[in-house]
């Protein structure tokens, strides 16, 4: 019997053939911890290793600060602080308040390659399954451990293969299959198990598609959504590193625990509803109720990349955001805020009256860009709407296309054909 | 080292008003995104669960409790519980009330790893729902893989079931004191 995509990426790793159910002791790429979590790990490191305990090799590791950025409490400037100088001590490179999203900032840096090992001390680190490689979110006591002996305990999860059926075309996009996937298999659905996309639909999606697809994987709680590199997928690694990477992909014989063929046909536009990212329905069962919004978001780790932001550009063209709705907007990173500017997106979304913010993880960190209120409505790009994470307010799922629509009518609604 | 291997304490079930076991419970409802900056554990405890509908009061119900001759209490929840951030926070503010062990139908992943690292005993019981009342005196035997309630005398046997992993993170005393191995 064949083995799966991760058991192959584990095998590779461990020198020896592995299967699911098997724990070992899996070498790391690359560690990172961000400002929330950073100052946690720094502390158990040196409760654990003492004062003058090194780590195992700072050319491994990295802090992303995403999560608060800038900080917007004492407490989260006083843990950047706390990771600034250990980064120092350690000569570890940080990827300051003004860098993003740091799970985005390895895949545009081609530190996350096909078959490469990843953690960091968030959740959607799964997100570089985008690019084949098997990145987790963990805690700080893993990440604490990892700094000092580059790997972490490992049990390989069994595996979903799904092949996705659908056509995508507008105005649908990659986040209303994404949605319609989370929404299939529900909050627990793949709970504790790789998953491997497949299907014509899945080979279509850019490096942006296959973010927001992988990202959703913890809504699932999957380990991680595993997308089969594409052509443009290690031309785009390629570009980045110097070096031509050599993707690991499934034995054509892999033993799955589970094959599932979605049929989703027609994808059409979906939203999440509060407050769970797996309450799924169209778009268009919300038209009659005509639900008012207050707020759009444009953003997160899910749709922070400059496709996201050119579409709803074009789709507020000569239009303006409704009265008494605002449009916040954070770029994933500099690197996309840089193409927004260079480009003239960034101005005709300021014509249509956007708040675009500095870039990084706001709209789902504590505050960055503001919180809702009570009675508050907002229809974000991000990918929870648990309630209380974003506010007081009731937050809606959807893609960026139909937050721009949402935005434009003063009402949640679908895009137009067209 | 922690040398015990059985642990008893006593239920605190989250259940909403049905007396159904609570699902999906999310890191957010744990341990709230507001008060992430916090690294003292001890000051983590008055915040738990500080966003779970029905729980708000939740460090006040604890201090309550009568834990005389237990460990502690058991946290009992349904399925998918930890589910969202990497939080490890989450984790800690519930040990920093005493709590013994989690007993939950499931458990998200990140959650369950930061768990066992923390020492903290977790087990995933599918057939949880129904078992477990309020108050019930349980028993965790940590080296058999089964838990008692001791007032029914039903063992609740985990699936999957307690990892030789958790085990041996759990008599080290947490994943910091397993190994202290020398960078290569």
């Amino acid at each position: 019997m064949g083995h799966t995509l991760i058991e192959k990426l584990v095998s590779a790793k461990v020198d020896r053939e592995v299967s699911a159910g098997e724990v070992v002791w899996l070498p790391l790429d690359v560690i990172t911890a961000r400002d929330f979590g950073g100052a946690s790990v720094v502390k158990n490191f040196r409760e654990a290793y003492g004062a003058d305990g090194d780590v195992v090799d700072a050319r491994r590791i990295f802090f992303t600060f995403d999560c608060n950025a800038p900080a917007n409490t004492v407490g989260y400037a006083t843990n950047q602080m706390i990771c600034r100088q250990f980064a120092e001590e350690q000569e570890i490179r940080v990827f300051d308040v003004d860098a993003g999203i740091g799970s985005h900032i390895l895949i545009e840096q081609g530190l996350a390659r096909p078959g490469a090992t990843a953690i960091g001390t968030d959740s959607h680190y799964n997100i570089l399954g985008a690019v084949g490689a098997l990145g987790m979110g963990m805690g700080d006591v893993d990440v604490a451990f990892a700094f000092r002996n580059g790997e972490v305990w490992f049990e390989v999860p069994p595996t979903v293969r799904v092949n996705v059926e659908g056509r995508l075309k507008w105005p649908a996009t990659a986040k209303d299959l994404t949605l319609a996937i989370v929404g299939h298999f529900g909050s627990s659905g793949l709970l504790g198990q790789a998953v491997e996309f497949y299907g014509e639909v899945i080979d279509s999606l850019g490096i942006a598609g296959r973010i927001t697809l992988a990202s959703m994987a913890t809504e699932m709680s999957a380990v991680i959504a595993l997308i089969p590199p594409a052509e443009s997928v290690l031309d785009f690694v390629e570009g980045r590193s110097g070096t031509r990477p050599e993707p690991v992909l499934a034995d054509a014989d892999a033993n799955y625990q589970n094959e599932i063929t979605l049929h989703l046909g027609e994808i059409e536009p979906m939203i999440a509803v509060p407050y769970s990212p797996a309450d799924v329905k169209p778009v268009r069962e919300l038209a009659a109720e005509k639900v008012r919004i207050h707020t759009g978001f444009v953003g997160s780790c899910t749709n922070g990349r400059f496709g996201d932001f050119a579409v709803v550009a074009e789709m507020l063209a000569g239009a303006r955001v409704a009265d008494g709705v605002t449009l916040k907007m954070v770029p994933a990173t500099k690197e996309v805020y840089g193409e927004l500017m260079k480009s003239g997106v960034l101005a005709k979304l300021f014509d249509a009256g956007a708040l675009i913010s500095n870039q990084g993880c706001g709209g789902c960190a504590s505050g960055q860009i503001g919180m809702t209120g009570e009675g508050e409505v907002q229809v974000s790009t991000a990918n929870r709407n648990f309630k209380g994470k974003q506010g007081a307010g009731r937050t809606y799922l959807a893609s960026p296309a139909t937050v721009a629509a949402s935005v434009k009518a003063g009402y949640i609604t679908a895009p137009e054909v067209d | 080292m922690a040398e015990k291997t059985i642990i008893r304490g006593i239920a605190f079930v989250l259940a909403d008003a049905e007396g159904t076991l609570i699902n999906d419970i999310d890191t957010d409802m744990i341990f709230h995104n507001r008060w992430l900056h916090i690294t003292a554990v001890s000051e983590m405890g008055k915040y738990a669960l500080g966003n779970l509908v029905g729980y708000e009061d939740f460090p006040k119900r604890v201090a309550e409790l009568n834990l005389a001759g237990l460990d502690g209490f058991f946290l009992v929840a349904g399925a998918n519980f930890g589910a969202g951030s990497s939080r490890q926070q989450a984790v800690d503010c519930l040990s920093a009330l005493g709590c013994c062990g989690i007993l939950a139908t499931s458990v998200a992943p990140i959650y369950l790893r930061n768990a066992i690292n923390a020492a903290l005993p977790i087990a995933q019981i599918p057939r949880l729902a129904g078992k477990v009342e309020q108050g019930d005196v349980l028993a965790l035997d940590f080296s058999a893989g089964v838990i008692t309630n001791e007032r029914t005398g039903e063992a609740l046997t985990p699936n999957p079931p307690i990892s030789s992993v958790q085990m041996e993170i759990y008599k080290a005393g947490g994943l910091l004191r397993l190994l202290r191995m020398e960078p290569a």
